[in-house]
């Protein structure tokens, strides 16, 4: 298992084959990426900076891929989230999971990426035409972690 | 001593981002902290307020209004987090 605090951008590709190189065991890999939009709310967003909590973040991350692998039979999980300054069409989030079959790894890359955004302390601050603005959570990811108890 | 850290717009809202305070001597746990923060009154009592929306952790874990305080830990507040 691997978690990843960073503001440097990563490259997909690099990182799947990085975690797929020498298990021949795995027979799939189920990886979420997640992006800057250039619109939320309605409003057009200019970019965006996300502020976490050192420390708790990435022992929250591994908290939540220890209970993806307690539940699920996968070989691996990888999870890299950005923080500082990022703009639209920009990369944010990284889950990817090696598994032997399909199931257990889409299960448990989705469930990374609802725990995520319900568990992990990261906090979006947007830019707009009207200034900066922090933004709401959505009642929509507290139900989307909740279908997983 | 506890070490109570605040973050995003919390921090913006009642403009501070870490303090050191003395364990008072009525607060066990996370649910007496937050009401005696409120007694500091204006934007401590308006933010820190029932029902409004805002977490807490103790030690860098998630914990609720019955999780346990004691002295030396680190508090964090923070509003609902919004990352992914």
């Amino acid at each position: 298992m691997a978690v990843r605090v960073q503001q440097e951008d990563f490259d997909v590709g690099a990182e799947l084959l990085a975690l797929r190189q020498g298990n021949p065991k795995i027979g799939a890999i189920a990886s979420f990426v997640g992006l800057v939009r250039d619109i939320n709310e309605g409003d057009s967003v200019a970019g965006m900076t996300l502020e976490h909590y050192p420390g708790m973040t990435e022992k929250a991350l591994a908290a939540i891929v220890e209970q993806a692998e307690g539940r699920w039979d996968i070989y691996d999980a990888l999870v890299i989230h950005r923080v500082g300054d990022l703009k639209p069409t920009d990369q944010i989030v990284l889950v990817a999971v090696t598994g032997a079959h399909r199931g257990e790894t889409f299960a448990a890359c989705e469930f990374i990426m609802d725990y995520l955004k319900t568990e992990a302390p990261f906090w979006k601050r947007e830019k707009t035409a009207e200034g900066e603005r922090w933004v709401d959570a959505r009642e929509s990811d507290e139900k989307a972690a909740l279908r997983w108890r | 001593m506890l070490t109570v850290l605040y973050f995003a717009r919390l921090r913006d809202a009642l403009g501070v981002s870490s303090e050191r305070v003395g364990l008072p001597a009525d607060v066990s746990d996370v649910a007496g902290l937050v009401a005696w923060l409120r007694l500091r009154g204006g934007v401590w009592e308006d933010e820190l307020a029932p029902g409004r929306a805002f977490r807490v952790a103790v030690n860098q874990d998630m914990a609720d209004a019955a999780s346990g305080i004691k002295d030396g830990d680190e508090i964090a507040i923070f509003p609902p987090v919004t990352g992914g």
